[in-house]
């Protein structure tokens, strides 16, 4: 015993986001998720995903972080942690990337656009205090990090979502999937990229906090429009066969295990120059120890996160993400397992509560890409 | 034919000495569409708070438990076709199994309707 006491760990209080009376006045069910309190639905989850398929539905995704990057050297600087080409990104486009551990490990995946007089991200939420941190840590001091915190990010994403989007923000046909776009929305500086999380169509929108509430307004009265919560995000990216950090990625995964091999662009691997590239380079060659695969299953018990994988008695492998998949009508899951059973059609059993259920090696997405590459398509 | 309920939010129907369980409106609501049900099979023998039933939302996968000892005598084999039924008629059609009731004085210590629109009131 001593006299000099620690401190109590200090009680992390959840933060609202700038929608959140929002949600509640659209009679959202709130959870914590991120630090934050969010919408996880409205009314219904199985409802919710079916009208994103169908129509279009508005994601509140604020939590996650906006950084932006400017300064000599910026996009040297940043290579040196990601995979991915940054020096041949044209102004206006937008890649999908991993910000890089020493090792290879993935401590997460991000959006990267051209910005033209800077490099905007975009990471998830649940860890971009972390890699604020990092980033501040391993870019060089000319390249400064600004955290825009005074904005928030909306996505409208299905069929209906260009239709939709384009009353309010004319620019919207001008733009292909991943390309973005600045733009002006009643006196607001607002910017927009054709992308998403759920495998349709879509866009994402970074508005200045006072602008979320009337643009959401101004989307939802229209018919095509309805607010969509967390649940029905998880299973449309689940769906379109999109990992979501923390779960099917972390920093024990490096991206050839998670079968993002296509984020490693042809130039990097050549000059074979970005974090852990003799591990990632040689699973490129030699394939991986393990991949991650996407899972159908024989029945109707949905087969979650944590359930083990056995092939015959041997436990090979665990599900890191899983649930009832409403366009599918069947449960789906995503899971880590040797490379050798990894191709499609490959029988496992998945262990729930004791019981082993049928499982299947499948290709994903589980439901086709709508993205819209074509001008004018 | 009293009902009582449970604060996990399970309704026990008594008729003599045997019993039929389900999971309220209230818990229903909560959960959300459900995809699974995993009912006990007769003969089962079920333990007041233990683990009975087991319940899938798209989401995620909750316990249900026994409100009272007693033996399973039957479970609701429709819930397996159609999971749904829980969510449009939760206190209905949508009842889980059947039990016997090893011990009457259990029921004591449960409430009834309004005990528990109360309870639900106060979450």
């Amino acid at each position: 015993m001593t006299d000099t006491e620690l401190p109590a760990e200090e009680a992390v209080e959840t933060a609202t986001l700038p929608l959140d009376a929002w949600h509640r006045a659209k009679g959202a069910r709130m959870v914590e998720f991120a630090g934050y309190w969010m919408p996880i639905q409205y009314e219904g989850i199985m409802a919710e995903h079916l009208w994103t398929r169908e129509h279009a539905g508005l994601f509140d995704v604020s939590h996650m972080g906006q950084i932006s990057l400017e300064g000599e050297g910026v996009v040297v600087a940043l290579e040196a942690l990601v995979p991915g080409d940054i020096a041949g990104l044209k102004p206006g486009r937008m890649r999908y990337s991993l910000l890089l551990a020493e090792d290879g490990g993935i401590l997460d995946d991000l959006m990267i656009t051209n910005e033209g007089d800077r490099l905007g991200i975009v990471v998830n939420g649940a860890v971009k205090w972390d890699d604020i941190a990092y980033l501040r840590e391993n870019l060089p001091d000319a390249v400064t990090l600004n955290h825009n915190e005074d904005y928030g990010l909306l996505a409208l994403q299905g069929p209906k979502a260009a239709t939709a989007l384009a009353r309010l923000v004319p620019e919207v046909p001008e733009l292909v999937f991943m390309q973005t776009a600045r733009a002006t929305w009643q006196g607001h500086a607002i910017a927009l990229s054709r992308s998403g999380y759920t495998g349709e169509d879509g866009f994402e929108i970074a508005l200045p906090n006072e602008a979320l509430a009337p643009f959401a307004d101004a989307l939802c009265a229209m018919e095509e429009v309805k607010p969509i919560g967390l649940g029905a995000r998880d299973s449309l990216r689940l769906e379109a066969g999109l990992p979501l950090y923390g779960h099917d990625l972390d920093p024990a995964t490096d991206p050839i295990e998670g079968d993002l091999a296509f984020a490693i662009s042809k130039r990097r691997r050549e000059e074979a120059n970005f974090p852990g590239a003799a591990r990632i380079l040689g699973h490129l060659a030699d394939g991986a120890p393990r991949k991650r695969v996407g899972l159908t299953v024989d029945g109707k018990l949905p087969v979650r996160e944590g359930a083990k994988l056995f092939d015959g008695n041997v436990e090979v492998g665990i599900v890191t993400s899983g649930g009832f998949a409403p366009s599918v009508g069947a449960p789906i899951a995503m899971a880590y397992v040797p490379t050798g059973l990894a191709e499609p059609g490959t029988a496992l059993a998945a262990e729930v509560r004791g019981k082993r259920v049928p499982v299947v090696v499948a290709a994903t997405p589980f439901v086709p890409h709508n993205y819209v590459r074509k001008q004018g398509a | 034919m009293p009902r009582y309920f449970t604060e996990e939010h399970e309704w026990i129907d008594v008729d003599g000495d045997v019993a039929t369980v389900g999971i309220t409106d209230f818990a229903q609501g909560q959960l959300g569409d459900i995809v699974f049900v995993e009912v006990p099979d007769a003969g089962a023998e079920l333990t007041k708070g233990g683990d009975a039933a087991v319940v899938e939302s798209v989401k995620a996968a909750s316990d249900v438990y026994a409100p009272v000892d007693g033996t399973v005598t039957e479970g609701n084999g429709q819930l397996e076709e159609d999971p749904a039924l829980v969510n449009t008629d939760p206190e209905g059609e949508g009842w889980f199994f059947r039990m016997t009731l090893g011990d009457k004085s259990q029921l004591d210590g449960l409430m009834d309707a309004k005990e528990y629109k109360t309870f639900c009131d106060s979450l």
